[in-house]
């Protein structure tokens, strides 16, 4: 951080510091910034805490899976239409074939976090390297990747993976996460590369030009540190669309599938009369709920991230001060 | 001036390029356009002549020309607007279109317009009284809403209020045989029809429209021009509207030009719910059919639609935003 500053003396090497700092103090200091002091913010903002509860869960349900401490989902393991909580062995109760919805939502819960989880990396990542190196280095190389980027963009997503669907036929969930977000990543470079605009008429950006830094360097170091937060934040908002588009298109029936999953098990049930029939209307809520619950924990750790990032929204959003904006550096030390 | 040409110089571009990717499109998929309707017309005791006769006036493409003669077929069949014809259906493709493109246009232009004001007015008073008790329940009200995909909405509201109220209708664009025309029976049936898919779609986009605004009020409401503006003592709805509200929307105007894609390719999964006959509803179709032309006319004429949609955005941000027009456009 800024707050260290050399009065008697200039100094611009950037590892400045009087006393030599060993490993271990190194490491503790930056346990103490980047992993303990968001951790506390993140904990003491109620949305942040619900979000991290609500995913754990989720990875609760993906590690008993994959532990296989549940029963696997078979026809008739049980009664037909067992209404939730009728009894305590099948606690989420059964469809219409029979089948443990709780085993059903538990089966499928790795298969989606990883499909969510590619989606998110797949549009993320492209986007960034894509925002970053057109922002900072414009000219041609600006030109061309903006173009390219536009003409994605002009292309609506989901008819679009409708028809990759057909000619793919995505079943691999890690696949299946980067279709979904084909052509995400072009919006998100678009919006990256003006944030990067700005921050490379930055001083401190200018500086290493100055000094000669190379170009990715100048990149890694200086710019993205500063994207980080909005990198973050929609990451959970491409995750987020990761899984509705999925479930969206399995409900039409676009996407192929040979297994089960939430997606399926909600067709099935839209399908065969979860509609009509209020017998069947649990059947319809135990994934609609399983997909609201994985949305909601995500927006709300990102509400909270913009939160741990921006001192701004920070302060403002506790409601502790109406009329700041000048008082930043105190705020930064103070909530925490 | 300048701003405004090379704009519109983009969009032939643009349309060629989806033409393009259509065209390779059609390539990718399995086993090529046509095997299915060659092997059931060569089954049909059809000689290879005629097949390939019937095939090319389909899609305009002959099978059994090189590549690049088979593009030029199909870009010059665009540029006269044909398609060529849907095997399903059995009529031109462009017909078909004609008759759905203005549903999916209906639904789409009215619930982001409705989504885009009334998140804004939601936005604008959490802003405004930011902290209250209202601005609590707004917020925690948009994340519920952002966290509950449109189709969810579409399928809750088509179980309760289509088929165990019978408040709604629960397919097509309008009731069996109503005239078409300014009447006021045709409009009540097209706003009955059209009521759930567009309520199901708006809410699912008010809640992050309404953070978005919220967070850019509060900024805008925190900046010195406001303040000078209330010691100067302009009026109350002066500042709010010619100082607060303008600069917290522009930078959602870009958001919107995104959006518009997302949404448009949305209306696929909300038309097939709501059985609504516009595009989307017609590519589902088609592709549950193997009818490759209408799903690639049905397709491009959807990119189309968002490259003219984003377009209109762009020209109306240009006469908000005047830096749009006056430099380089780099802003955004």
């Amino acid at each position: 951080m800024a707050t260290e500053e050399h009065q008697d003396e200039v100094d611009w090497r950037t590892s400045a510091s009087t006393t030599e700092m060993s490993t271990r103090d190194r490491l503790e200091e930056w346990y103490t910034h980047s992993v303990y002091e968001p951790a506390v913010v993140a904990w003491s903002d109620n949305r942040t805490r619900w979000g991290i509860i609500i995913l754990s869960f989720y990875l609760l349900m993906a590690a008993v899976e994959v532990l296989g401490l549940w029963r696997d989902p078979r026809p008739n393991q049980a009664e037909r239409y067992l209404k939730p909580f009728e009894t305590m062995a099948y606690p989420l109760g059964t469809t219409q074939s029979g089948v443990d919805l709780l085993a059903l939502i538990i089966d499928s819960t790795p298969f989606i976090l990883l499909m969510v989880f590619a989606g998110g990396v797949w549009a993320t990542t492209l986007a960034v390297a894509v925002g970053t190196v057109s922002g900072y280095k414009g000219g041609v190389t600006d030109r061309v990747i903006t173009s390219i980027s536009d003409f994605f963009m002009s292309i609506p997503g989901l008819p679009l993976i409708i028809v990759l669907a057909i000619a793919l036929s995505p079943e691999n969930p890690l696949l299946l996460g980067v279709v979904l977000t084909i052509n995400y990543w072009a919006g998100l470079g678009r919006s990256i590369r003006s944030q990067v605009l700005s921050i490379r008429e930055e001083s401190y950006v200018e500086a290493s030009r100055t000094m000669g830094t190379s170009t990715p360097r100048i990149i890694i170091k200086d710019v993205l540190p500063n994207i980080m937060p909005y990198v973050m934040v929609n990451f959970v908002f491409a995750a987020r669309y990761t899984i509705f588009a999925s479930v969206g298109l399995y409900l039409i029936g676009a996407l192929p599938y040979s297994g089960q999953n939430w997606g399926v098990t909600l067709t099935n049930a839209y399908r065969q009369g979860g509609l009509f029939t209020t017998e069947g209307l649990h059947w319809l809520m135990v994934p609609i709920i399983a997909i609201v619950g994985l949305a909601l924990g995500l927006i709300l750790l990102s509400q909270g991230m913009d939160r741990i990032f921006n001192p701004r929204v920070r302060t403002r959003l506790t409601g502790e001060s109406r009329s700041e904006a000048e008082t930043d550096s105190s705020t930064t030390t103070e909530g925490i | 001036m300048h701003y405004y040409l090379r704009r519109t110089a983009r969009i032939p571009l643009t349309i060629l390029a989806v033409a393009t990717l259509t065209f390779g499109l059609i390539r990718l998929l399995p086993g090529g356009p046509f095997t299915q309707l060659r092997i059931q017309l060569l089954r049909q005791g059809m000689s290879v002549e005629q097949v390939n006769a019937r095939i090319a006036a389909l899609q305009n493409i002959r099978p059994d020309a090189p590549l690049y003669i088979q593009y030029w077929d199909y870009m010059s069949g665009l540029v006269r607007l044909d398609l060529g014809t849907s095997i399903s259906l059995n009529q031109p493709v462009m017909d078909v279109i004609a008759r759905a493109l203005p549903w999916t246009v209906l639904l789409v232009v009215t619930s982001t317009v409705l989504m885009f004001v009334i998140g804004v007015l939601i936005g604008a008073m959490q802003a405004y009284w930011e902290g209250s008790r209202f601005d609590k329940f707004a917020s925690s009200g948009s994340i519920l809403l952002m966290s509950i995909p449109y189709y969810i909405f579409a399928v809750i509201f088509l179980f309760v209020l289509g088929f165990q109220m019978r408040i709604f209708p629960t397919g097509n664009a309008v009731a069996r045989g109503v005239e078409a025309g300014l009447t006021s029976e045709y409009l009540i049936s097209v706003f009955q029809h059209a009521a759930l898919p567009i309520i199901s779609f708006t809410l699912g986009g008010i809640g992050s429209t309404a953070l978005s605004m919220r967070g850019n009020g509060i900024q805008v409401l925190g900046e010195e021009y406001v303040e000078v503006a209330r010691l100067r003592g302009l009026p109350d709805s002066r500042i709010a509207t010619r100082y607060v509200a303008k600069n917290a929307i522009l930078p959602m105007y870009t958001g919107l030009l995104l959006l518009i894609g997302f949404r448009l390719g949305g209306t696929v999964v909300l038309e097939q719910i709501f059985s609504y006959p516009g595009l989307g509803f017609y590519l589902i179709s088609a592709l549950n059919a193997n009818d490759y032309p209408l799903m690639m006319g049905t397709f491009l004429v959807i990119t189309v639609t968002l490259v003219v949609a984003v377009y209109i955005a762009d020209l109306t941000y240009g006469l908000i935003d005047p830096r749009i027009s006056a430099g380089e456009g780099d802003g955004y």
